[in-house]
């Protein structure tokens, strides 16, 4: 177990390292800089501000000196857009609401989920599993953008059952969690009716039938932890996807997170700031699937012995 | 082959083609059958638009700012007095124009690196396949995000950079049905009956290869379609006056409290165009791979 840590986390390394360089350059490609502003800066001024910021060294230089930042010092470096504060303090202040968002939204993935397709698998070919069915593909055709809206429309204008906006008790956070994780929660049932109707097939499971073990025990014991192996692997992405999508909620539900700064930046041209911002949802989702490798490795035991 | 060599006994029937019984299977899916019929009707549709819009989509309309769907107006007006109809039109256009060339994109290249990574193999292939594990761990929508923020928001670009993004699942798939057909025994039956190489590749691994490969594009069309939206709702996509059902749905989620219709109608028509999509591409997998129907 040990020696698989080490490698993965070693591979984690090596890209986010590669992600830090193409990220670099990339920002450095661009054309114009973080400065040019409509009225030309008077050039002491502009040439104060690239000495502060380092932006007058040799680009190796540059580069050098930001990846040490980032990996031994875990400095991000300043927003050039607001000078005052580090993109740390940024990330500092959003990174806990974009998790809580981010857990409940998983959380009500899951549990919907999972739960909508284990009743259409052990239920094939009724009507519960074509309407189940017939709900997760709609699930995951409607958009987090389009449903967010219809709900804030409905449940919040119409009704005024729940707050349109805002992020300030646990009210607000209902709407934002089931519009972003809705997408989610139709695609693991459909991965988990997939995985579950796999494993009905499989041998041991006609052994456990054949020694007459009760129906719930054989779906307890024998098919959950093998029917879910696809859910589980889907975790990874969907934590990738989970992030981005909390994009557009947290613009929507104008939630103060992570995501908004992400965007802001991106159409300010803060190039530090997204910079810095990719680079930590990287990270994120790194440790994500790293995780989630590890917690495959352990369910299912041919991969250990691989 | 020539029939008159064989023993008497044999007698050749003439079997289905694996794409007529796929063909079979689904026209009796009525789901996807009627899916089938919707896109193509909105891709008439979106090809038609300027001949079927009544406006042009950035024609204003001072006097009609956000009026609600009428006659004249089929889905109402927006903010700046446009003709959301028009717009919805243009916007399909864009959305499925987007969906195509980005789809298209990675097709070429989830393809050519699977099938070169499956039919050479040995440690090029190891090289090949961990590239695409490494890329996989990969938020890639920041880099399409990193990629708009820099060269400016350049609507082929975005053409390119979503589809760019999106092969990776592709170079598995081909990989994996390489690999596996190389070593079928109706390939080496093929083969002992004396077939030549090409008639094998063109006999019997492409037709064979080409039903995942066909499901898969299916998918990644509605996929792409999705995220093209989701950047544009951010701001990052196309540009006004264009407009695509994301953006739509983004200028329609910002006036919503006074305008609905301005949310609505955009936001239907794109997850009517995703779901149909969504449900074809599924009926055509039940078609092509009946192992894969449950």
């Amino acid at each position: 177990m040990i020696p698989i840590l080490l490698h993965r986390i070693w591979q984690s390394v090596l890209v986010l390292f590669c992600i830090v360089t193409f990220c670099f350059f990339m920002m450095r490609m661009a054309p114009g800089g973080p400065f040019d502003q409509e009225r030309a800066l008077p050039p002491e001024i502009k040439k104060n501000i690239e000495a502060k910021y380092h932006l007058d060294e040799p680009l190796v230089k540059q580069y050098f000196r930001y990846v040490t930042d980032v990996f031994f010092r875990f400095d991000l470096g300043p927003s050039y857009k607001y000078p005052s504060r580090s993109v740390n303090e940024f990330i500092a202040d959003g990174f806990p609401i974009t998790v809580q968002l981010g857990f409940f939204s998983l959380l009500i993935a899951i549990v919907i989920g999972v739960g909508t397709g284990l009743v259409a698998a052990l239920k094939q070919n009724t009507r519960w599993d074509y309407i189940s069915m017939a709900i997760a593909m709609v699930g995951v055709s409607i958009p987090s953008f389009v449903l967010a809206p219809l709900l804030q429309l409905l449940i919040s204008l119409k009704f005024g059952w729940l707050p349109v906006a805002g992020w300030d008790s646990f009210a607000h956070m209902i709407l934002p969690s089931i519009a972003l994780g809705t997408a989610y929660a139709a695609s693991m049932a459909r991965l988990t009716r997939g995985g579950m109707l796999e494993i009905v097939r499989q041998d041991f499971v006609r052994t456990a039938r054949a020694k007459g073990l009760p129906e719930k025990i054989i779906i307890i014991r024998h098919m959950i932890k093998g029917g879910l192996l696809p859910v589980m692997t889907y975790l990874g992405p969907a934590a990738a996807f989970l992030m981005s999508g909390s994009l557009v909620i947290e613009k929507i539900f104008d939630i103060p997170g992570l995501g908004r700064h992400l965007i802001n930046s991106a159409l300010n041209r803060d190039y530090t700031m997204t910079l810095g911002m990719v680079i930590f949802f990287s990270v994120l989702v790194l440790i994500f699937n790293t995780a989630v490798d590890i917690c495959y490795a352990f369910l299912d035991p041919r991969i250990k012995h691989e | 082959m020539n029939k008159d060599n064989l023993p008497p006994e044999i007698v050749l029937e003439a079997g289905t083609s694996l794409w007529k019984d796929a063909w079979y299977r689904l026209i009796r899916n009525r789901a996807a059958m009627v899916s089938g019929f919707f896109v193509i009707f909105l891709m008439l549709v979106a090809i038609l638009a300027p001949w079927i819009a009544p406006y042009e989509f950035d024609a204003i309309h001072y006097e009609d700012i956000g009026v609600a769907p009428s006659l004249n107006y089929l889905f109402g007006a927006d903010v700046l007095g446009r003709d959301l109809f028009t717009r919805c039109l243009h916007g399909l256009r864009i959305s499925l124009a987007v969906g195509l060339v980005a789809t298209s994109v990675s097709f070429i290249i989830g393809v050519t690196w699977g099938a070169v990574a499956g039919f050479i193999g040995g440690k090029v292939d190891s090289v090949m396949m961990r590239i695409v594990d490494v890329l996989y761990a990969l938020p890639y929508m920041f880099f399409v995000i990193i990629l708009m923020t820099i060269f400016g928001r350049n609507i082929l670009l975005l053409f390119v950079a979503l589809g760019a993004v999106q092969w990776l699942t592709m170079a598995r798939i081909v990989r994996g049905q390489v690999m596996s057909l190389k070593h079928k025994e109706f390939v080496e039956a093929a083969y002992s009956i004396g077939a030549r190489k090409r008639l094998i590749i063109f006999r019997h691994l492409i037709p064979n290869a080409l039903g995942p490969i066909i499901v898969y594009t299916t998918l990644t069309i509605p996929h792409v379609i999705l995220q093209e939206a989701f950047l544009s709702f951010l701001g990052l996509g196309v540009q006004a006056p264009m407009a695509s059902l994301g953006s739509l749905a983004s200028d329609g989620a910002q006036a919503m409290e006074l305008y609905p219709w301005l949310i609505i109608f955009p936001g239907t028509i794109l997850v009517l165009l995703l779901f149909a999509m969504n449900y074809l591409g599924d009926g055509l997998r039940d078609a092509l791979d009946p192992r894969m129907k449950q």
